[in-house]
């Protein structure tokens, strides 16, 4: 621990305890929403209007500014949700319980996205809604593991034994994250391969790269905002009969 | 580009414009179920508060 600085140290530990946080998270947040906006701005503006249509795919494409950040998105949040079920199993912190269940339902909603617009693209595209191949499938595979963290938590209701339940559901589900990044190589799909991550060049015109870029940005922000009003919520449930609670409660604070 | 030109999306809307709308609504819920939540938590508290007095 002796490579973090003094002061990250301190504001980790302080953002631990739940007060601080949520006194914190309140203060932060406009700053978030104002970010957000201009991030989504531009890059809509430059996805759907300054860039120009694709050669082969025309103006259909242009569901990509909303796929691929969802898709990433999709793969980003549940490996984070892992690693915080993994710190909550490991250490017991409670706020690292919180940051894994409050992620699923976000997760679970960039998963549906995902499909969603994929499904929008595909039909015009490769003439049909949906196919059973290896990347559709190992998506809808990931919709049914957040679901299922989501119902297994509700389920329980010591909510110390359903985060511990849920954080092992997370990390086997894991196995599931390395293959859909790879299906597109592995097997022969319908789904094209990546355009962005690949290795020498991405096979994209800078002017539909940025905006892409700008909206996956956005959508991390996005993330942050949704994750945060959730472990709000979450955290003021768990520590009701806290007196940091009881207080706001009396002063009549939001 | 004129306004039409704009929304007709190149004879692609009715795809391009579900998925973006449909994001847009996704990620609204998102944000708004928690808040109202949250508002709802404090409501019950206080009545819940009230009752012991």
């Amino acid at each position: 621990m002796f490579l973090v600085p003094d002061s990250v140290g301190r504001f980790f530990h302080r953002m631990a305890s739940p007060p601080h946080f949520y006194a914190f998270t309140e203060r932060l947040m406009p700053w978030l929403v104002v970010i957000f906006l201009l991030l989504t701005a531009a890059g809509l503006y430059g996805g759907l209007y300054l860039a120009p249509a694709d050669y082969q795919q025309g103006d259909s494409y242009r569901i990509i500014y909303i796929h691929v950040p969802s898709a990433w998105m999709s793969l980003f949040i549940y490996v984070v949700m892992a690693i915080a079920g993994a710190i909550g199993l490991v250490w017991r912190i409670k706020l690292a319980e919180i940051v894994a269940i409050s992620s699923a339902p976000i997760g679970a909603s960039f998963t549906f996205i995902a499909l969603f617009t994929g499904s929008l693209w595909g039909k015009p595209m490769w003439g049909t809604w949906w196919v059973w191949d290896a990347r559709l499938t190992s998506e809808l595979i990931l919709l049914f593991l957040y679901l299922g963290v989501i119902g297994l938590y509700g389920a329980i209701d010591d909510k110390r034994v359903a985060s511990k339940a849920v954080a092992i559901l997370a990390l086997v589900g894991m196995v599931n994250i390395p293959i859909i990044h790879y299906s597109v190589e592995w097997w022969n799909t319908l789904h094209q391969g990546p355009t962005v991550t690949k290795m020498d060049k991405p096979s994209i015109h800078v002017s539909m790269l940025i905006p892409l870029l700008l909206m996956a940005l956005s959508f991390n922000v996005y993330y942050l905002i949704a994750v945060i009003q959730r472990m709000r919520v979450e955290l003021l449930q768990r520590e009701r009969n806290s007196q940091w609670v009881k207080t706001m409660v009396l002063e009549n604070k939001q | 580009m004129t306004m039409q030109e704009f929304f007709a999306m190149g004879g692609y809307a009715l795809y391009v414009w579900p998925a973006y709308g449909l994001t847009l609504i996704v990620l609204l819920a998102n944000i708004i179920i928690p808040v109202v939540q949250r508002k709802q938590f404090f409501v019950n508290a206080l009545k819940k508060n009230g009752k012991k007095l």
